[in-house]
């Protein structure tokens, strides 16, 4: 079986962001970026699936401009086995993606697709869903726990109030939560060896996908600062305050 | 030395109470000292508003006893300025009427300097916590000593500048404290140590006369350089009320290794390649043995890093500005360390997450092994060929009835040696096991029993086996010359 990991690369997530000064989006210049913690896990998960030798391939893909290939290398550095590199230096939303991966499906032709739920940067948690409407094909989301038996995966979720289980036929698409695993470090060996490592690369125009946006940008805003506190000498001016400001 | 030091009758004294004494032993309360009444109390709540005069046995618990649980006092009255002049007032009160104080910063410290031996007054500097500039051309930044280590990298960080110094215990430590001790940590290897950092101090000596040596300048080369006096003296010649550091510019680029190796001997093959290959880039090298990784996986939410165990594990640390130079000479230095066998297992990273989490593994053994139980911690400068010797040595010694763990800075030649007695108090059957042996041992190889932690009131009575009895003379003679009453953290590194 192969198994298809879409990865992101995204700002790092202990980066504090700053809007760009025209509030077009936020700063990306100069700016550590890092692998979709979420697609980390998926990556780890797929690697895991390959360990108890249910699955035989693992291909990476990110889409983005070229240093996405160096979310692709770690990806490989974990595990994967090859990287497709889909370059583009446009802003590329969830629909667009879900074309590329429904285009990139044709050609691997994998039983499995495992990405994260949801990417840090946009948190759009969409292209799981959507792929799975383009492809017509069987998802789970949020997953916790994954088991593969025969052609069937069952795929655990936390829900409100306890954990579901569901079960759906192959080829299906799985979004991973944060405690699905923990993923591991790669080996200094495997990452040195992932530096030579020869990708795939691709590009919208050759696969026939239009990226282009639906949705434009109307202006991004930072939330509002915080307030400082006041001090209160006693407490008939705190419930003074609460009623004040209407929060009681 | 040691014939020195037997033929001074003086030190001939200590030495044997090195003996009788252990370090949970407390000298006499020294009867010269006044004991505090309400007038005292009085003229506090005059100089200072009353929030800032703790006399509440409850409010004054936690700052009687250091974090460890290891040394515990009994004073009954905790201060809390906010300027230079309380101090000052607070101090030539206290030196006519005798009443001893012992200055405290963010009570991190691990050899008992900075809370009180008996019924010391509890100057806390916790509330002179400002930041009071900023030279972006420059670099230098003044505070005052109480701002804690964390919110100074805050407020330096947005501005594209670092400070020089990095403990474990940066979000409570304060500058001061650390300026008392002249702590070292983990960025001395690149920085080099506060003696260099630190360019101005502004001190109040024990009758309240104010030293003002902020100088903000790079170079003053104008008579002795009295600040220096100050760092490292843990207290002992005057409170710290500000300071000025000069601060590096922010590295934009940091990678992390993390490696393991079979033997001690490759751990300092692979630190003499650092140093050559990454060179200027190259910005920690620490060390930590197996027994300290399985201590943080016992009480930390963290991975063993790799599934092969191996008795060493290296922490490799680079900051740069540039991330292709960097990457270039980090992989030419990987490639040297793997193609000769140097490492068994390793790993980089590059992404925030998982820099933490290998970080996390050195910095939180200290914390680790402080919630197993007792913790007998030996902070000690040894040459590299007998670096790991004394764990080995200690490790046999014990024969399984403590756990002997070492790791520390081995770039600067540091090794924190501890011996933790899981769920046990700290017996005096154990510190005679290992006291005076390890500082003998330290001794004899020209070795110093204090790295960075400094004297406190652990070991003034051990000062001998690292400084000569005409070295210990001299630091008398200053401490009589700027404190003559010895109201400044008395029973503290000097021995009696």
């Amino acid at each position: 079986m192969k198994i298809l990991v879409p990865i992101k690369r995204v700002v790092d997530y202990a980066v504090k962001i700053r809007v760009k000064s025209d509030k077009s989006g936020v700063e990306t210049a100069n700016v550590k970026m890092s692998m979709n913690p979420f697609d980390e896990i998926a990556v780890e998960e797929a690697i895991r699936l390959k360990e108890k030798g249910i699955a035989k391939e693992i291909a990476a893909v990110s889409m983005g401009p070229k240093q996405s290939q160096e979310t692709i290398r770690t990806a490989i550095a974990m595990g994967a086995d090859t990287g497709i590199h889909v370059e583009t230096d446009k802003e590329l939303q969830p629909l667009a993606v879900a074309k590329l991966l429904q285009k990139l499906v044709e050609t691997e032709k994998p039983q499995l697709i495992i990405l994260g739920k949801q990417a840090i940067d946009d948190d759009c948690n969409q292209t799981a869903q959507m792929l799975a409407g383009l492809l017509n094909w069987p998802q789970a989301t949020f997953a916790s726990k994954v088991d593969i038996k025969d052609d069937k995966v069952h795929v655990t979720r936390e829900i409100d109030g306890g954990l579901e289980t569901l079960s759906m036929k192959l080829p299906a698409i799985v979004s991973c939560d944060l405690r699905l695993n923990e993923p591991r470090y790669a080996k200094l060996q495997n990452i040195m060896k992932s530096k030579k490592a020869q990708l795939n690369v691709l590009t919208p125009e050759k696969l026939g996908v239009d990226t282009t946006s639906h949705l434009s940008t109307v202006s991004v805003e930072e939330p509002p600062k915080r307030k400082g506190g006041v001090k209160v000498e006693n407490i008939d001016q705190v419930v003074e305050g609460l009623k004040k400001n209407a929060l009681i | 030395m040691l014939t020195n030091i037997i033929k001074n009758n003086n030190l001939k004294k200590c030495f044997r109470q090195v003996k009788n004494y252990s370090t949970i032993i407390k000298p006499e309360r020294d009867s010269k000292y006044a004991t505090i009444n309400n007038q005292d109390i009085n003229y506090f709540q005059n100089i200072l508003d009353k929030h800032s005069v703790l006399t509440d046995p409850s409010d004054v618990e936690g700052f009687n006893q250091d974090w460890m649980k290891k040394y515990k006092g009994t004073s009954s009255l905790v201060l809390k300025p906010k300027t230079t002049e309380q101090v000052s007032e607070i101090l030539k009160y206290c030196n006519n009427r005798k009443i001893a104080v012992v200055p405290q910063g963010g009570n991190t410290g691990l050899v008992g300097g900075s809370v009180p031996v008996h019924d010391e007054i509890i100057l806390s500097l916790a509330n002179m916590n400002k930041i009071e500039g900023f030279d972006p051309i420059t670099g230098v930044v003044t505070c005052q000593s109480g701002t804690v280590l964390e919110n100074i990298e805050s407020y330096l960080s947005p501005l594209g500048y670092t400070v020089p110094i990095d403990l474990g215990a940066k979000g409570s430590c304060q500058i001061g404290g650390n300026v008392s001790t002249n702590a070292g940590g983990i960025r001395l290897l690149r920085y080099g140590g506060l003696h260099g950092n630190i360019l101005g101090i502004e001190a109040v000596l024990a009758d309240g006369s104010i030293i003002d040596c902020l100088s903000t300048l790079r170079k003053d080369n104008t008579g002795y350089d009295l600040k220096q006096l100050f760092i490292g003296s843990e207290g002992t010649l005057g409170v710290i009320t500000k300071v000025s550091m000069i601060t590096p510019p922010k590295p934009t680029s940091v990678n992390v290794g993390l490696f393991t190796c079979d033997s001690f001997d490759k751990v300092k093959t692979i630190l003499t390649r650092a140093k050559s290959q990454l060179g200027d880039i190259l910005s920690a090298f620490e060390f930590m043995d197996r027994p300290c990784i399985d201590v943080v996986l016992a009480h930390q939410q963290v991975q063993d890093p790799f599934d092969n165990k191996q008795p060493f594990y290296i922490l490799i640390e680079t900051s740069g500005f540039n991330e292709t130079h960097d990457s270039e000479k980090l992989n030419d230095f990987l490639e040297s360390i793997m193609n000769d066998d140097l490492i068994v297992d390793g790993s980089l990273a590059t992404d925030t997450k998982n820099i933490s989490a290998f970080w996390k593994l050195r910095e939180s053994i200290t914390e680790s092994l402080g919630k197993e139980g007792a913790v007998y911690k030996y902070d000690l400068s040894l040459p590299m060929d007998q670096f790991y010797s004394i764990v080995e040595i200690m490790r046999n010694k014990f024969e399984g009835k403590a756990n002997v763990v070492g790791f520390g800075h081995v770039g600067d030649g540091n090794l924190h040696l501890n011996i933790s007695t899981p769920k046990k108090p700290y017996q005096k059957e154990i510190f005679d096991m290992i006291e005076p042996f390890v500082y003998e041992y330290t001794s004899s190889h020209r070795g110093s029993i204090s790295a960075e932690h400094g004297i406190g009131s652990m070991k003034p009575n051990h000062l001998h086996y690292s400084k000569s009895s005409n070295s210990i003379h001299l630091m008398k003679s200053i401490k009589n010359t700027m404190d003559p009453n010895n109201i400044l953290n008395p029973y503290k590194v000097l021995p009696n």
